[in-house]
C-alpha cells in the first residue's frame, strides 16, 4: 500500500483499537506507540517524496465517493439528533441542509463534470503541513497520556472517558492528514466536516453545562463554515465543470470563479477563528489543555490558513483578497489588544491564536511571493511555539493549581524547567531573532511592497500590543516571589519529554529558517508563480540574527563564571523601610503587618473584551457584506 | 578593519553619550538658575558607583541588566555600520525586555511599578519605531542605513510628517519629563528610582552606561532623517540632531511628568495622523 494512504488510514485505525481498549496502562503504551508511528511515517512520507512530490489518483473513486457519503449521512444524523435533544436548532438547521446538499449534487449533478485525476497531491506546502501535523500532532497525544493521569485527579467531578478522549485525539491527525493532502474538492470538505466534528466532541468532553453550550457554538459556527464549503462545491462544480482545487486555483480570477472562493474563504474563515466567528475558539479552552494544544497549534484552525495559502493566487489582487486581507487585519489588531486584559493563561494564548492567524490569513491573501513565504513560516513557527506554550500551561496547573498568570511568579520556585520552557516559547512568539518576530519582519516588507498601508500600520500597533501582553507574563515568570507551603507534584517524563522536544524545536527552527527556506519555500513559491523567488532577508541580516541567537544560548552560560567570582551580600527588598524582614510582608498603618501583593496592569477600561468586540465584530460583518454586494453587483476584479 | 571599527564604536559611542548627559545637565541647571555640575560629572558618578559596594535582593536580577547593555551595544554597532534599520530596531527591543525583565525579577515593589511603566512607554512609542523604519524604506527603497544616508535628496523632504513623531517619542527614549514614568531625572517626580530601585555600585554603573549607548542609538535616528551622499549634509545632521537634543532639554525642563493614560493616548493618535497621514501621502508618490 502506499505510503500516503497508510499515512492517512494509520491513525484512523489507531483512533478505533484506543477506542476499544478500557485498560489503562495498556492502553497508554497503545497511545504512545501510535503517537510515535504517527510521527514517524509522516517522517518516511515527507523524506520519500519531498523531492518531487506525488499525485495519487485511484480507480475505485466511486467506492471511496459512496462510503465518504455514507460516513457523512451518519455524522450528520447523529449531529441532527443531539441538537434536537438540546435545542440548539441552528445546528440542526445547518447540519440538515448541507448534507442533502452535497448528496443531491453528487447524484444528479455531476454527470457533466471532469472526472478527478489526481484525488492527492503531495507538494512541498503538503510536506509542510504533514510535517506539522504529524510532529507536533503525535507529540501532544504523547503528553496527552501524562496529562490525563493528572486530570481526573483533580477534577474527580468529571466522567472519565479517556479512551474516547485518545481515539478522538487520533481521529483528527487522520482527517487532518486526509485534508492537507487530498485535492478532490469533496474529499477536503469531508475531512473539513470530520475535524468540525472532532472539535465539538472534544470541547464537550467534560460534559459540563458550560463544555455543552461550546461546543454546540464550535459547532454552529463551523458547520455554518462548512455550509459555505458545501455551497462553493456544488456552484464549482455546476458551473466550473471540476471538483479539483489546484484546477480551481489554475483559472483566471473572473467573477464565476470569484463566487466560490468568496464561499471557501469565509469557510476558510470560520475554521481560522476570524472576526466575526471567533468566539468558538475562546469557548474551545474549557476542555482538557491537549485538546486545546492539538486545536491551537497542529490541526483545525491551521486548517483554514492552509486553505486561504492554498487560495492566494485567485486572492491576490482581486477584491475578494482585499476583503479577507482587512479582516486578517482587523483580527490580528483586536485580538492583540484584548489580549492585554486577560490574566487566564489559555486566554492569553487563545486570543494570541486569534492575533497569530488574523497575520497569517492578511499574508496569505495579499498573495505576493514575500507575504506568502511569511504565511507559510508564521504556520510553521506559531504551530511549534503554540504548542509548547500550551502543554507547558497544562502542566503548570498541575503544579501550581491555577493557570492564573498573576499565580505564576512563585514558578521559578515550583519548577525551573518549566518557567524555562514558558519563557523559550513566549520568546519564540514575539522576541528578535525567534521565529515569528522573523516572519513578521518579511510580513511587513511584503505588505509595503504590496502597497498595503494601513494593514502595515495595524501591524505596527499591534506588534505594540503583543509586546506588552508577552513582556509582562514573562515578567511574571522571572519573578522570584517566595513559596512557603506548596505540595509539589511530579513533573511525569510523558508530559515533560514532548514539552522539552518542542523547546528544542522552538530554537533549532530559528536556526533552521533559512534551510527551510531554501529547500521547502522557495522552490515551492517560484513553482506556484514561475518566477524564481529570491529569500525576503538579505544573508547578512539572517547572519546578524544567528549571531543574536548564538548570544542569547552562551550569554546566560557565560555569566556562571562571572557569578562565581563576584558574590554579593544580599539585602531585603526595598519597601520604604518597613520590611518586616521576609520580604512578603510590611509594617502596615495602625501596626498591622500587610502582604504584598504586586500585580501586572490589565487596562481593562482601554482595551476591554466586550466593548471592543462588539464594534470589531461590527466592522468585520459589514466587511464581509461590502464582500456580498459587490460580487452580486458583479462589480468584484 | 571591521574589527576596529567595531571596537571604536564600542569605546566612542559611551564617551560621547556621557559628555551629552554631562552638557544635559549643565544646560538644565543654567535653566534653573544653577550653575551645575562640571560636564565630565556623570564620568566621575559613574566610576564612583563601580567602586561602591555592590548590593543586591536576589542573585538573578542583575543577570538581565548586563544582557540588556550587551544587546544594546549590538544595536549601536548595527546602527552605526549602517545595518538594517529594522533589525536594529528589533535588537533594540530585546535590550529594552530584557532591562524591564531586570525590574520584575527582583520582585520588589517600586521596581516592578517602574518596569510596568517602562513596558507602557515601550507599548505607546514602539508603533512609531516601527513606522520610522517603513517609512525610511518608503522614502528611499532600502532599510539599510548606509544606503539610506547616501541618497540623492535628505530624508525628511519625504517624511516630515514621521520626523515630528520621531521628535515626539525621542522623549521617551532620553528618559525626558513629561514622558519618564520608569526612570526619572529628576528626584521629585519619581517614586523611588523606579525602575533601577534595587540596583546598586556596579549594576547602577551599568545601567547609566546603557543609556549613554541608547542617547547616541535615539540621535543616530535623527541623523538619519538629514544625511544625503554630499558631506556637507553629515554637518546640517549634526546641527539638526543638536537641535533637537537641545529641544529635548527646553521640554524636558518646561513639563512636569503627566499621568501614563495620556502619554499612551497622546503618542498613538500622534503616531496615527502623522504617522499614517505622511505614510498614505507618500505611497500616492511613490
Amino acid at each position: 500500500m502506499n505510503l500516503i494512504l497508510m499515512l492517512i488510514l494509520f491513525p484512523l485505525v489507531a483512533s478505533g483499537i484506543i477506542f476499544i481498549v478500557r485498560n489503562d496502562r495498556i492502553r497508554n503504551i497503545i497511545v504512545k506507540v501510535c503517537a510515535c508511528i504517527t510521527g514517524a511515517l509522516s517522517l518516511l512520507v515527507v523524506c520519500q517524496y519531498f523531492q518531487h512530490g506525488i499525485s495519487l489518483s485511484f480507480n475505485s473513486e466511486k467506492v471511496i465517493d459512496y462510503v465518504i457519503m455514507a460516513i457523512e449521512v451518519v455524522i450528520a444524523i447523529y449531529i441532527i439528533f443531539v441538537s434536537m435533544k438540546s435545542k440548539k436548532y441552528i445546528v440542526t438547521f445547518f447540519a440538515a441542509i448541507q448534507t442533502p446538499l452535497i448528496i443531491w449534487f453528487e447524484f444528479t449533478q455531476s454527470s457533466g463534470i471532469e472526472e478527478v485525476h489526481s484525488s492527492i497531491v503531495f507538494d512541498k506546502l503538503s510536506a509542510i503541513m504533514v510535517l506539522i501535523v504529524g510532529i507536533i500532532g503525535s507529540l501532544i497525544c504523547i503528553y496527552a497520556v501524562g496529562y490525563m493521569r493528572w486530570y481526573h485527579v483533580h477534577h474527580d467531578n468529571y466522567e472519565e472517558r479517556k479512551s474516547f478522549f485518545y481515539a478522538i485525539l487520533f481521529l483528527f491527525l487522520s482527517a487532518m492528514f486526509g485534508l492537507v493532502l487530498s485535492n478532490n474538492l469533496i474529499w477536503i470538505y469531508f475531512c473539513w466536516e470530520l475535524t468540525t466534528f472532532c472539535s465539538y466532541l472534544l470541547i464537550g468532553y467534560t460534559k459540563t453545562q458550560e463544555a455543552m453550550n461550546n461546543s454546540f457554538r464550535a459547532l454552529a459556527i463551523n458547520l455554518g463554515g462548512g455550509l459555505a464549503f458545501a455551497v462553493a462545491i456544488v456552484f464549482i462544480g455546476i458551473n466550473l465543470k471540476t471538483l479539483e482545487l489546484s484546477v480551481l486555483i489554475g483559472m483566471e480570477p473572473g467573477i464565476l470563479v470569484l463566487i466560490p472562493v468568496f464561499l471557501l474563504s469565509i469557510a476558510a474563515l470560520t475554521k481560522s477563528a476570524q472576526l466575526p466567528f471567533s468566539s468558538w475558539l475562546i469557548g474551545a479552552m474549557v476542555a482538557p489543555t491537549p485538546s486545546s494544544a492539538l486545536l491551537h497549534s497542529a490541526t483545525m484552525v491551521k486548517a483554514g490558513v492552509y486553505l486561504i495559502i492554498r487560495l492566494s493566487p485567485l486572492l491576490g489582487q482581486t477584491s475578494v483578497g482585499k476583503i479577507v486581507t482587512l479582516i486578517g487585519g482587523i483580527t490580528f489588531l483586536v485580538s492583540s489588544l484584548i489580549a492585554i486584559t486577560k490574566s487566564d493563561a489559555k486566554a492569553i494564548l487563545a486570543y494570541s491564536t486569534i492575533a497569530n492567524l488574523g497575520l497569517i490569513v492578511t499574508c496569505a491573501s495579499i498573495g505576493t511571493q514575500e507575504s506568502l513565504w511569511a504565511a507559510i513560516l508564521l504556520v510553521i513557527f506559531h504551530s511549534i511555539s503554540k504548542s509548547l506554550l500550551f502543554l507547558s500551561v497544562g502542566s503548570i496547573e498541575h503544579q501550581l493549581g491555577s493557570r492564573n498568570v498573576e499565580d505564576m511568579d512563585i514558578l521559578m520556585h515550583v519548577s525551573r524547567k518549566l518557567s524555562l520552557y514558558m519563557i523559550i516559547g513566549i520568546a519564540g512568539m514575539f522576541l528578535a531573532p525567534f521565529g515569528m518576530l522573523i516572519s513578521k519582519w518579511v510580513a511587513m516588507k511584503a505588505f509595503i511592497d504590496s502597497k498595503n498601508i494601513l494593514i502595515v500600520i495595524i501591524l505596527a500597533y499591534g506588534s505594540a500590543a503583543t509586546l506588552f501582553y508577552w513582556t509582562k507574563w514573562m515578567g511574571k515568570l522571572v519573578s522570584n516571589a517566595n513559596v512557603k507551603k506548596l505540595s509539589k507534584h511530579t513533573f511525569h517524563i510523558d508530559e515533560e519529554l514532548p514539552i522539552f522536544l518542542q523547546a528544542v524545536f522552538v530554537v533549532v527552527s530559528c536556526f533552521s529558517f533559512p534551510l527551510i527556506s531554501r529547500y521547502a519555500l522557495v522552490p515551492y513559491l517560484s513553482a506556484l508563480f514561475g518566477v524564481k523567488t529570491l529569500i525576503p532577508i538579505g544573508t547578512s541580516d539572517v547572519n546578524i540574527m544567528l549571531i543574536m541567537l548564538s548570544m542569547l544560548l552562551v550569554l546566560p552560560i557565560s555569566f556562571i563564571h562571572l557569578y562565581k567570582n563576584d558574590k554579593r551580600r544580599i539585602v531585603p527588598i526595598y519597601m520604604a523601610g518597613e520590611n518586616t524582614g521576609d520580604n512578603e510582608t510590611f509594617h502596615g498603618a495602625v501596626g498591622v503587618d500587610r502582604k504584598v501583593e504586586l500585580s501586572n496592569w490589565y487596562m481593562e477600561n482601554y482595551f476591554g473584551s466586550k466593548k471592543l468586540s462588539f464594534w470589531s465584530d461590527l466592522a468585520a460583518i459589514i466587511i464581509l457584506f461590502v464582500g456580498i454586494i459587490l460580487l452580486i453587483g458583479g462589480l468584484a476584479r | 578593519m571591521l574589527i576596529l571599527k567595531i571596537i571604536a564604536i564600542i569605546i566612542i559611542t559611551p564617551i560621547i553619550g556621557g559628555l551629552l548627559t554631562g552638557i544635559d545637565r549643565v544646560i538644565s541647571a543654567r535653566m534653573q538658575g544653577r550653575k551645575g555640575p562640571p560636564i565630565l560629572q556623570p564620568f566621575y558618578d559613574v566610576l564612583k558607583l563601580f567602586q561602591k559596594e555592590s548590593i543586591e535582593v536576589n542573585t538573578m536580577h542583575r543577570f538581565y541588566v548586563y544582557i540588556s547593555l550587551i544587546f544594546v551595544i549590538f544595536t549601536t554597532i548595527i546602527m552605526l555600520l549602517g545595518g538594517d534599520i529594522l533589525l536594529a530596531i528589533f535588537a533594540l527591543t530585546l535590550g529594552s525586555i530584557f532591562f524591564v525583565l531586570g525590574g520584575y525579577a527582583s520582585n520588589s515593589p517600586y521596581s516592578t511599578i517602574g518596569s510596568e511603566r517602562e513596558l507602557l512607554q515601550m507599548m505607546a512609542y514602539e508603533p512609531m519605531v516601527l513606522l520610522i523604519g517603513v517609512g525610511l524604506y518608503y522614502a528611499d527603497k532600502s532599510f539599510f542605513i548606509k544606503e539610506i544616508v547616501s541618497t540623492s535628496t535628505p530624508a525628511i523632504v519625504f517624511l516630515p510628517g514621521i520626523f515630528i513623531g520621531l521628535i515626539y517619542i525621542l522623549t521617551f527614549k532620553l528618559r525626558k519629563s513629561p514622558f519618564d514614568f520608569s526612570l526619572s531625572h529628576h528626584g521629585h517626580q519619581e517614586i523611588v528610582q523606579g525602575i533601577s530601585t534595587e540596583y546598586s555600585g556596579k549594576d547602577l554603573a551599568i545601567i547609566q552606561i546603557t543609556h549613554w549607548y541608547e542617547t547616541i542609538i535615539a540621535l543616530t535616528l535623527v541623523y538619519i532623517f538629514f544625511a544625503t551622499k554630499s558631506p556637507i549634509s553629515h554637518i546640517f545632521a549634526i546641527i539638526a540632531c543638536a537641535l533637537a537634543f537641545l529641544l529635548e532639554i527646553v521640554i524636558d525642563n518646561s513639563f512636569a511628568r503627566v499621568k501614563w493614560q495620556l502619554a499612551l493616548k497622546s503618542t498613538w493618535i500622534v503616531t496615527g495622523v502623522l504617522g499614517s497621514v505622511n505614510l498614505i501621502i507618500l505611497s500616492f508618490f511613490r
